[in-house]
């Protein structure tokens, strides 16, 4: 059996005045039924991108302009408009990052869940309000006969990421693109909207895209975590393996910037340099310049993503 | 439960005192408005007279309080001596009628292009845009005389010739608004459950684009009465007998010295439903104004 989504060398381009500037650069990866992948990355540098290229949601003047997307074998890439159409929503669900604007001002959340259910699965307009208001009860909105009828702006950031999942999940899809659904909310928000994400996911076998900056996040849900840098994945590998064995030294980088007890006092750590600007891709490893055990060859060829251990792959040759 | 009751209970209180925010301006215009909407309404029944009958004899009798005034005729007669009264009444009816016909067919259009090239943007956007440009560099009311011109004269044409006109307005309004709401999160998370195109715009772009064009809506009824006085004032709106306010105005201005009320009270009638729709519309900005709410 194929795994539920399979990326494989998926660019994606934007084009623009000083030549086309790749986002997202062959990136595979794949997504198994019921796992939970982290796409993990600085701002800018390919997650987002990747997630609307997945839903073919990627706005112009971007563009995926090599590489297959395969959604339980099928190529998305491939399918007509109408067919896309159809598996968004009803087989990938979405969830953004601002509780505050992904809802629509004017519609009560009950109304926007109805409408979402209705449209999924028919029926009469009563049964698709039953259905809503059952769906807020799922993701733990308190007294949810009542606060179906609100409107996105009576809610807190909190019960406002809880309709946007209601939302997403209404239709039961199989997979969920989570797009740093925790950003926007303050920790304790975070930690419950983390609890509810993992039960929801665990209650119905989703699988999950978790794409996110926050290495807590990725400890808290993740089965497995892909780091990106500059549109490129450079270390996948199971979560326990980036937490106790990090190979690539941007993965190490990122989590010794983490605040940590035992370093208390200190000034935090920080990467030295800035990423590289995606329209002028140098020669070898992206992170070369940045990279505080570069070598020589790091700078002339591009290192593949190869795996050390079985299941644990990194885009370096020099660190062990 | 019974918190729960008592939480719902405690919500349209605070939606009362927000919308207890009712200003002069609104009460103001509502009512004049109201006022001037059911005597149009009711002309035939209100008005003492046929509007087009001619009493020569009675002709340029001033209103009822001047000294040669008669009972009969409140506001007076004109020059071929019909009731001011009756025909400002009656003049209301099509004043109104063209005044909302108009406004309804320029949003329609406006609107309807203004959200496409809004949406859809590239090539749809510029070319719907250079139709507003090139509507923008004509003076309308040179466009509505040629097109009376060649059509003729007719309440239809002259409806169907101010709609086609004056829908530039909302299409800008819209376009801007819709240019930065496609952006906005909901939109993309519409698209991400599997909405069309379609429903993407009438559900979600559209009633976010709403307060914008309610307003312009309002300013437009303003303008509109006012043009069709102009084409009136013409000879290219409305065709006497059938009473109009911007004709009465024109008719009058022939006996502006002699007879001061054949011009003046239409143009007060004018001057009234104008401030009425622009203080609603006022009021109406403010309300709706999302900034404004909590």
């Amino acid at each position: 059996m194929p795994p539920l989504l399979q990326v494989e060398d998926l660019v994606t381009e934007f084009r623009t005045a000083t030549g086309p500037l790749r986002a997202v650069d062959r990136v595979s990866f794949t997504v198994d039924r019921g796992e939970v992948l982290g796409l993990v990355g600085e701002s800018g540098c390919g997650k987002s991108v990747t997630s609307l290229s997945i839903m073919r949601l990627v706005p112009p003047p971007g563009r995926i302009t090599a590489g297959r997307i395969l959604l339980d074998g099928e190529d998305l890439l491939v399918k007509d408009a109408e067919a896309m159409r159809q598996v968004r929503g009803a087989r990938i669900g979405m969830v953004f990052q601002e509780p505050m604007t992904s809802l629509n001002p004017v519609f009560s959340i009950g109304d926007q869940i109805a409408s979402a259910a209705l449209a999924h699965s028919g029926g009469g307009r009563a049964a698709a309000w039953e259905r809503a208001v059952e769906m807020l009860h799922q993701v733990q909105v308190p007294a949810p006969r009542e606060r179906v009828r609100d409107y996105p702006h009576q809610l807190s950031g909190g019960l406002r990421q809880r309709a946007m999942l209601a939302l997403a999940l209404i239709s039961g899809p199989r997979l969920l693109i989570a797009d740093e659904p925790t950003t926007a909310l303050d920790v304790t928000i975070q930690a419950q909207i983390l609890d509810l994400l993992r039960r929801l996911q665990a209650e119905r076998g989703m699988a999950v895209l978790m794409i996110t900056h926050d290495l807590g996040v990725v400890a808290e849900l993740c089965h497995r975590v892909a780091v990106i840098y500059a549109g490129r994945i450079v270390e996948l590998a199971p979560v326990e393996r980036i937490f106790a064995r990090p190979l690539h030294p941007y993965t190490r980088g990122l989590l010794r910037c983490l605040p940590h007890p035992r370093r208390f006092g200190q000034p935090l750590h920080s990467i030295e340099g800035a990423p590289p600007d995606s329209r002028r891709p140098s020669a070898g490893c992206r992170f070369a310049p940045r990279c505080p055990h570069a070598i020589e060859s790091c700078r002339r060829d591009e290192p593949a993503l190869e795996a050390r251990e079985p299941g644990h792959l990194v885009a370096c040759p020099v660190t062990t | 439960m019974t918190e729960a009751v008592a939480v719902g209970a405690a919500r349209p209180a605070i939606a009362r005192t927000r919308r207890r925010r009712v200003s002069f301006r609104a009460v103001f215009g509502i009512t004049v408005l109201l006022a001037i909407g059911a005597s149009a309404l009711l002309a035939p029944r209100l008005a003492p007279w046929d509007p087009a009958r001619q009493m020569l004899l009675k002709r340029l009798r001033p209103p009822a309080w001047e000294a040669r005034g008669l009972r009969e005729h409140p506001l007076g007669t004109d020059h071929l001596g019909r009731d001011i009264l009756s025909r400002i009444l009656h003049g209301g009816r099509i004043s109104l009628l063209v005044g909302l016909s108009a406004v309804a067919l320029a949003a329609g259009l406006g609107v309807t292009l203004g959200l496409c090239a809004g949406f859809f943007g590239g090539r749809t956007d510029a070319i719907i845009m250079r139709i507003v440009d090139v509507f923008l560099a004509i003076p309308y009311i040179l466009l509505a005389m040629g097109v009376v011109f060649a059509l003729g004269p007719s309440l239809l044409n002259v409806i169907l010739v101010m709609g086609a006109t004056r829908w530039v307005q909302f299409a800008r309004i819209v376009r801007a608004d819709v240019l930065s709401i496609r952006e906005r999160e909901f939109v993309t998370g519409a698209r991400a459950r599997g909405n069309r195109s379609g429903r993407l715009l009438l559900r979600h772009v559209l009633p976010n684009a709403l307060t914008p064009i309610i307003v312009v809506a309002t300013l437009e009824l303003a303008f509109m009465i006012i043009y069709e006085s102009a084409l009136s004032f013409l000879g290219l709106g409305v065709q006497p007998p059938t009473p109009t306010w911007g004709w009465m105005l024109s008719d009058g201005r022939n006996y502006i010295a002699t007879a001061w009320w054949l011009a003046t009270f239409p143009g007060l009638a004018i001057m009234l439903t104008v401030l009425a729709v622009n203080l609603l519309g006022d009021w109406l900005r403010d309300t709706l104004d999302p900034r404004l709410k909590i």
